[in-house]
């Protein structure tokens, strides 16, 4: 291994790095949760981490070459589906913000997977406008008492952990007034009920927070700074995109591709031209994520993670209604409307109704896409912000 | 090489390149001088010869062709992101005809012919200008062009919508003889070149007339016919790269309108029902920039992908290069419909390209047999 120094490590030291790691604790043998655990400690975790906190202050872009390592010794971790809010916005955010205390208690059992986290952001009267949030915290000795109504929170009922954005002055305009915590799932007061579909499923639940008591300690950021916090949670929900190539038709028009080539008796010329289109943009958008994936392992990463999921959105909606028309009678059916709790969607496995009704939340969750829209022209093209009636209001005086 | 390890960023050295070739049409090609061109001139004088020695003292009109026939010895890629420039400026210069589908067709020959070789060379280096003579319309896969007739080495037939045939100094040109198909290369003086008035007047057509002109044959059969394919395969890339930087001018110009123009006391801009239109037209470009990208990579690799490549990259292109342009005037209001405002030459590029080397039907019509997609019965 090479002596550890004060500059950041290279490409060519960290692959030094993971092969000396896999020496000492062999994949196929060591058990997943232990070999997460060293790997934390060895700070190959999320190498762009401070040192100690599972990183060694490497450039971001340089994860992808230590993943791509591990993979290539054979190590890809599994079951981390119900991990995606700790790792992928809890962890970058508690990085960032987190005291030592907070980084030594929280960022290893996520990366291991031993506590599951959730994400208690959106309210029936907050949704678009995240900032309006009125779950309110008051502050009582040292804790802070929580009276709340949150929705559309994955993973709740299985979660150990929450991120919390609670307001913590009403009388300032709304995005002064808030503070961002870390909320014990266990709490008492905490009431976690599933949130049912339209696909008679429930990924999601609502979160009811009653007198639920945090700890100041556990206050992630100063106190009136939650809305600069939940950005850093927010830039990485966007900024996750996948490791590995996708195949061409990999996603939805594949399934609705293999279709048209096993039935010919489905076929007729619109839906052929419809079809054609189709497949055409899916290719389109499958070469853009292929080609962020590119800028990204090359540490230039760029604002087309936003133009992936607008299209992605619009791309399975018309794919699933298309599916629902070419099948004709069967398009009428729906395979099941028991109510269930999946870990996630399961788009490919499912039947055509449940992908074309799961498809409509694509474009509404992880920002709809008329917000993604504006974020596009306002931040990436530089276009005015449109005039506000909210900017300088106290929370309190919002009309609502 | 499969198709998904195809690298789609841009390396330092095409990124030098095309800074060089941008900085050159700033100075040389800004659209006050294309636009005074189109308006002054004739369609045989739009062409700006001396723009394109300008263009081959920068080494950029034989970048995919090898080093020992004369060219640069670079790839399509770096071709590719020239093209993007000069679709950028609607450069009036003959790069389509002779830098792409007539040098495409010649470097497919593989050949070490003096006659050739000295042709390229001279391409390469803009000593002389050649095309196609092909319709502009013709679309990759449609077989081989039967619009002319080879009696032993004489040619005759008439071929419409031929592109850059007005500056061209050779022509070459693709006809059935007694022994099948040939590619056949004479002195352009031997044909009878009419003008036509294009909707596209940085980009002059004729239409060529052969009455029994003598041409030299420098291929045949089998070898002539994969010629041509070449070419326009080539040409499908290499238009689509220019497709995509006529749209990105369009684009940021319209951008940059939007927060300047103020009206009901707010930029324009600002308004939402705007925003949401730029917004998702810049999806688009992104969109396009990879599958250009993926096309020209294919090309300079020679994947077996190329095909399908050439063929995703007219079918969307073209159709994101007509959306942006045509939004731009609209999103321009009154100035956008104007002569003096430069917006028109791009939809006008934009909407000629889009037919240019076979529309996008026809490309999604390929795209399905390629890929195993057959129509309804």
């Amino acid at each position: 291994m090479t002596p550890s120094s004060e500059a950041p490590p290279d490409a060519a030291e960290l692959r030094a790095r993971v092969a000396a790691f896999v020496a000492e604790h062999d994949p196929a043998t060591t058990d997943q949760t232990e070999f997460l655990a060293a790997r934390y400690d060895a700070g190959l975790a999320w190498v762009h981490f401070p040192k100690g906190a599972g990183g060694l202050g490497a450039p971001r872009a340089l994860q992808n070459v230590v993943d791509a390592e591990f993979e290539r010794f054979g190590f890809v971790p599994v079951d981390r589906e119900g991990l995606v809010i700790g790792l992928g916005m809890a962890a970058p955010t508690i990085a960032a913000f987190g005291t030592p205390e907070q980084r030594d208690r929280f960022l290893k059992p996520i990366y291991t997977g031993e506590e599951v986290w959730c994400q208690l952001f959106s309210e029936p009267g907050a949704g678009s406008d995240l900032a309006a949030v009125g779950t309110r915290a008051v502050r009582d000795g040292t804790d802070w008492v929580i009276d709340g109504h949150k929705v559309w929170t994955s993973l709740a009922h299985r979660a150990q952990w929450a991120i919390l954005l609670a307001r913590t002055d009403p009388d300032v305009p709304k995005h002064r007034g808030l503070t961002y915590f870390l909320c014990d799932m266990t709490a008492p007061g905490v009431t976690v009920r599933p949130l049912r579909q339209m696909t008679g499923e429930a990924e999601f639940n609502e979160v009811y927070l009653d007198e639920v008591r945090i700890p100041d300690s556990l206050r992630l950021g100063g106190v009136g700074e939650g809305w600069k916090v939940a950005q850093t949670t927010l830039m990485n929900e966007r900024v996750s995109i996948g490791g590995r190539p996708e195949p061409r038709e990999g996603g939805l028009i594949g399934i609705v591709s293999d279709l048209w080539r096993s039935r010919p008796d489905l076929r007729t010329r619109g839906l052929h031209e419809e079809l054609l289109r189709l497949w055409v943009a899916a290719e389109a958008a499958r070469l853009t994520k292929e080609r962020l994936r590119q800028q990204l392992a090359a540490g230039q990463p760029g604002p087309e993670g936003s133009a992936t999921k607008l299209s992605f959105a619009e791309l399975n909606q018309r794919i699933s209604g298309l599916e629902l028309e070419l099948r004709g009678v069967e398009g009428l059916t729906y395979d099941d409307w028991t109510f269930r709790r999946p870990e996630k969607p399961d788009l490919l496995g499912r039947g055509p109704g449940f992908r074309y009704l799961r498809a409509k939340g694509n474009s509404i969750e992880g920002g709809t896409s008329e917000i993604l829209r504006t974020i596009i022209a306002e931040r990436v093209l530089g276009l005015p912000p449109e005039p506000r009636a909210d900017k300088d209001l106290a929370w309190k005086d919002l009309p609502r | 090489m499969s198709e998904s390890e195809l690298n789609l960023l841009y390396s330092e050295i095409e990124q030098e390149l095309r800074a060089s070739v941008r900085e050159l049409l700033a100075h040389r090609c800004p659209w006050q001088s294309v636009l005074d061109r189109v308006s002054h001139h004739a369609p045989a004088e739009v062409t700006d010869r001396a723009l394109w020695q300008e263009l081959a003292e920068l080494d950029v009109l034989g970048l995919f062709v090898p080093e020992t026939l004369g060219g640069a010895g670079a790839t399509a890629r770096e071709a590719s992101s020239v093209a993007e420039e000069l679709g950028r400026a609607v450069a009036p210069v003959p790069f389509l005809g002779s830098a792409v589908l007539a040098t495409g067709a010649l470097v497919a020959l593989g050949t070490a012919e003096e006659q050739v070789r000295a042709l390229l060379t001279d391409l390469a280096a803009g000593q002389r200008c050649a095309t196609l003579v092909v319709p502009l319309p013709t679309a990759p896969g449609s077989g081989f062009p039967s619009q002319v007739r080879a009696d032993g080495s004489q040619l005759t037939g008439t071929v419409p919508g031929v592109v850059d045939a007005l500056s061209a100094d050779v022509l070459v040109v693709p006809a059935l003889g007694a022994e099948g198909p040939g590619l056949y290369l004479l002195p352009a003086d031997q044909a009878t070149l009419s003008p036509v008035v294009s909707l596209d007047q940085t980009r002059p057509l004729a239409e060529v007339t052969l009455t029994g002109a003598e041409a030299t044959r420098v291929a045949v059969g089998q070898q002539a016919v994969d010629a041509v394919e070449a070419a326009l395969l080539t040409g499908a890339v290499l238009l689509a790269a220019e497709q995509l930087g006529t749209a990105e001018w369009a684009f940021d110009t319209t951008v940059a309108y939007l927060k300047e123009r103020v009206q009901f006391a707010r930029p324009i801009g600002s308004f939402q029902a705007l925003k949401h239109r730029v917004a998702d037209l810049w999806v688009l470009l992104a969109q396009a920039r990879a599958v250009v990208r993926h096309a020209a990579s294919a090309l300079a690799a020679d994947s077996e992908d190329l095909p399908l490549a050439a063929a995703l990259a007219q079918a969307f292109v073209s159709e994101v290069a007509v959306k942006v342009t045509e939004e731009a005037v609209q999103l321009h209001g009154g100035i956008g419909f104007t002569w003096e405002h430069p917006v028109h030459l791009y939809l006008k590029r934009a909407k000629s390209a889009s037919l240019s080397l076979g529309t996008a039907d026809r490309h999604r019509a390929r795209i399905a047999d390629l890929v195993g997609l057959p129509p309804a019965p």
